[in-house]
């Protein structure tokens, strides 16, 4: 059997759900071992090892959670070393993979960045990777020893089974040398209502909104629905809206059951963060825009008339 | 102070791209110095305004990636360095990191800068793998940078907010969009990039062995592509449509 690792993201002491996402995968490509790092990493171990983890090297180390990406590469490189697994899973989440970038340069193994998903052939595996935007798929085999794929957000499903994981303290002296970007100050300037991630519906703004002063017009659209706003990478790069509302390769990956387009032409950068919701809705000037061509439906027209009218509308049939 | 701007030249973002036989991306079409790499090379100026020094923009692609670093000499860059040859041709992520690293290493920075990640690839994975090969810590997703001669502090973008992060230098930073507002070149500044130097480097300079790529392209598919739907004209009834729609999938 293959041995697989997979590196679990601890934010705030809890698993990240991508990397839960990615234990479900790691289960049909051999035996899974995970390691997890900081504080409320033992806790973190029994989780994973519901997810199919038969051990979790764990170091809840505070240096882990206070200094980027140099203590984690140099825990994941002793644990290398002493497991030779053959393939190492990261989420392609901001936080790990700057972890998995610095790791694949110290092993000089390389990496393949961005999967949709990972399988086992010829005794190796293959990753699948959104490709030329996303229009198209990669089969790419990976020559690295050990392999290392980061896999994209929602991905696969998060599926619990029974069981247990071994907890193994992971050993390992942490020089100075490695305790250098140091996160000095945690600040939090919006709390959002709805998380991007989780929420049922999602409406999206791009640069047909014509401007920042009208993303309050989805704001009262997502509030009448109970769901969340999300942004095209071309009105965050315009500062328009914070990066946290971006959807698409860079920022959020999103499946919601309905994922509502305002003004965005669906340039592949952004759809191959929203394809896979369950019902699209385009709304936008241009009959012509690719997004038109992807959407369950699409309707040409000025987006700042039809939103206020829709959030009216959707407000009217909750109330009657 | 001395900083380093990696920059790249990228298929235009407004233009449609095409796949070549062998399946690699056509660079062929209009090419241009990455806009997130222009944040950069504008985050630079603006330090170096602020404490002096030399802002070196380092580059890897063909002949013609000369035009993406004037393109940062003529924004007020001093100079550029470019690293081209056959060998570096289809290079993964790693061999990009390893050639930039030798080239960066000669230039002693106290600083580099790098897009979060280029628009044309998209994964960010050189910053990480160059910070490493440099052995300088990584400071990421920055939004907002203080430096000095010896010390950078950087606002790092977070999914709710931010995390101030501060580090000695040497140190490698990443930066958002959100960080400046690239200048335009003047007509003075494109006239004096015509007279900057611009080095160029072969895989001999720099002691940088062709490696295996991380991985082999085994063929290329059409992605599945949603199904397109209704598309209707706003004639005043769109919102009872869209509302149907909400209904039926249960949100509503």
């Amino acid at each position: 059997m293959a041995a697989i690792l997979v590196y679990a993201e601890l934010n705030q002491g809890k698993v990240a759900t991508t990397s839960l996402e990615l234990m479900t995968k790691a289960r049909e490509l051999g035996d899974v071992y995970a390691v997890a790092l900081g504080a409320g990493a033992k806790a973190a171990a029994a989780r994973l090892g519901k997810h199919g983890a038969k051990a979790v090297h764990v170091n809840e180390n505070p240096v882990f959670d206070d200094y980027i990406a140099e203590p984690a590469t140099d825990a994941l490189a002793v644990l290398y070393e002493k497991e030779r697994p053959d393939l190492i899973l990261f989420a392609f989440t901001s936080d790990s993979r700057e972890v998995a970038g610095r790791l694949a340069a110290r092993l000089g193994s390389g990496l393949i960045s961005n999967a949709s998903d990972v399988v086992a052939k010829g005794g190796g595996f293959v990753a699948r990777v959104p490709y030329f935007g996303g229009a198209k798929v990669a089969t790419m085999k990976a020559n690295g020893k050990p392999a290392i794929v980061l896999v994209r957000p929602k991905s696969f499903e998060v599926s619990e089974k029974v069981g247990t994981a071994e907890i193994k303290q992971l050993e390992l002296t942490l020089g100075e040398g490695s305790k250098r970007a140091h996160i000095t100050e945690r600040v939090v300037e919006a709390s959002e209502k709805v998380k991007l991630e989780e929420a049922r519906v999602v409406i999206s703004g791009g640069r047909g909104m014509g401007g920042p002063q009208n993303f309050p017009l989805l704001e009262d659209l997502a509030s009448a629905l109970g769901g969340a706003v999300g942004a095209s990478r071309a009105v965050v790069d315009a500062g328009w809206v914070p990066y946290s509302m971006q959807v698409g390769q860079t920022g959020k990956s999103v499946r919601p059951g309905v994922y509502i387009a305002v003004g965005i032409s669906g340039a592949m950068q952004h759809t191959v963060g929203m394809k896979t919701s369950k019902v699209i809705i385009a709304i936008n000037k241009d009959a012509e825009a690719p997004i038109m061509k992807m959407a369950d439906l699409g309707v040409v027209g000025d987006a700042l008339k039809i939103v206020p009218a829709l959030t009216a509308a959707v407000k009217a049939k909750k109330n009657g | 102070m001395k900083i380093v701007v990696t920059v790249k030249q990228v298929p235009d973002p407004n233009s449609n791209l095409t796949l070549e036989a062998d399946n690699s991306i056509s660079r062929e079409k209009e090419v241009v110095l990455d806009p997130g790499d222009e944040c950069g090379v504008e985050e630079a100026l603006q330090l170096k305004e602020a404490h002096g020094g030399e802002v070196v923009l380092v580059s890897m692609g063909p002949e013609r990636a000369k035009d993406a670093i004037r393109k940062g000499l003529s924004m007020g860059a001093d100079r550029g360095v470019l690293i081209s040859d056959a060998e570096l041709a289809g290079a993964d992520a790693l061999l990009t990191a390893r050639a930039l690293a030798a080239a960066i290493k000669a230039e002693e920075p106290d600083l580099v800068i790098c897009a979060t990640e280029s628009y044309d690839g998209s994964t960010g994975m050189v910053p990480p793998m160059l910070a490493e090969l440099l052995g300088f810590p990584q400071l990421t997703f920055a939004k907002k940078v203080e430096a000095d001669g010896s010390s950078v502090k950087v606002h790092r973008q977070t999914a709710d907010g931010y995390q101030v992060v501060e580090a000695s230098t040497p140190a490698l930073i990443t930066v958002t969009a959100a960080i400046a507002e690239p200048r335009y070149a003047s007509l003075k500044g494109i006239m004096a990039a015509r007279s900057k130097e611009i080095k160029q480097l072969a895989v001999a300079d720099l002691g940088v062995e062709k490696s295996q790529a991380a991985e082999t392209i085994e063929g290329v598919t059409d992605a599945e592509t949603r199904k397109a739907g209704e598309v209707i004209e706003d004639d005043g009834t769109a919102v009872d449509k869209i509302v149907q729609v909400l209904s039926e999938a249960k949100v509503l």
